[in-house]
């Protein structure tokens, strides 16, 4: 997607420079924030947080999402809505657990 | 036989076929490691001692301290490294495109030829941590920290060789479709550049699940 004029592309270039060096220092403040001592809950948070907003602009600006057909955000949201329910399973049989022996 | 919707977009979903294709496989991706990860955040939430490794074995590995977890046995420098490697190698990728999009043949073989450059790096470490894993006799099997670190990287890893074999022909032999179809050749970059973009963040998540907490 995005701009078909050559003036357009290389904007879009810019812009992929800029979040390639956006993704280099956030994975340098991963590193670094994992060396803190901070509780094990703050840690999971801090390296998740950073993790997504990694991922949301590889997912937005590389693979062009912020401006895509809307089959594909269709296609996306029920993507989205099954994998919660994967991550859900965990915190489902935490909460009930099944007794042993 | 022509196929269709090779270059055109569809009327009904605006989009190439194989660029629909592309986002319903990637889509089945997400399940897949989705699932991997599932297991991994049940397996660390249900069993206290799932990262916990025994004096005996910290003592074996020579490992300093006292609290020892099976993360440790992992090198967060390669790791890093890998990780600033893919994510550039995101970025070689979509210059390639943008560079066929200029029209610009010769910047898309430098770009690609620097995403796979890329790619055979990131191997190439892959390859010193496995085999330094395997030199201290710690497989799958010795820990299930262990058997979810291998499952979930070696997966991956066998995406970047899948990969890597699609860049090497689009580099290569694939590459003459530029002279007789430009439009569709632009449109299988674009394809498997989506395609390595998802490779890098599922990367993004693996290294500080497994690596850093």
């Amino acid at each position: 997607m995005g701009g078909h004029t050559a003036e357009e592309i290389r904007g879009e270039i810019r812009r992929y420079w800029i979040i390639g060096l956006a993704l280099f220092l956030l994975t340098v403040i991963t590193v670094a924030v994992s060396y803190l001592d901070v509780s094990a809950g703050m840690a999971v948070f801090v390296a998740l947080l950073i993790a997504c907003i990694k991922g949301g602009l590889v997912a937005a600006v590389f693979m062009h999402l912020i401006s895509e057909r809307q089959a594909i955000y269709a296609l996306l949201i029920l993507t989205v809505v099954f994998f919660a329910v994967l991550m859900i399973v965990p915190i489902g049989t935490r909460a009930s657990p099944i007794p042993m022996g | 036989m022509q196929i269709p919707y090779t270059i055109e977009e569809r009327p009904d979903t605006g989009l190439y076929n194989a660029k629909l294709g592309i986002w319903l496989f990637l889509a089945s991706e997400v399940m897949l490691f989705g699932a991997l990860f599932s297991s991994y955040v049940l397996l660390r939430t249900g069993d206290p001692g799932f990262m916990t490794m025994s004096h005996d074995v910290a003592e074996a590995l020579h490992l300093e301290g006292h609290a020892h977890r099976w993360s440790d046995v992992l090198s967060v420098p390669l790791a890093f490294v890998n990780t600033l490697v893919l994510i550039f190698s995101s970025v070689t990728i979509v210059m390639s495109w943008a560079s066929l999009r200029l029209k610009d043949f010769g910047k898309f073989r430098l770009w690609m030829g620097l995403t796979i450059l890329c790619a055979l790096g990131f191997m190439g470490i892959k390859a010193i941590e496995y085999s330094s894993k395997f030199s201290h006799h710690l497989y799958p099997e010795t820990s299930n920290f262990l058997g979810v670190y291998f499952t979930l990287t070696g997966l991956h890893a066998l995406h970047v060789i899948g990969g890597l074999i699609v860049l090497a022909y689009l580099w290569g032999p694939g590459s003459k479709m530029w002279k007789s179809q430009p439009q569709r050749f632009v449109n299988r970059v674009e394809t498997v550049g989506l395609y390595w973009h998802f490779v890098d963040l599922v990367w993004i998540f693996l290294f500080p699940t497994l690596y850093l907490l």
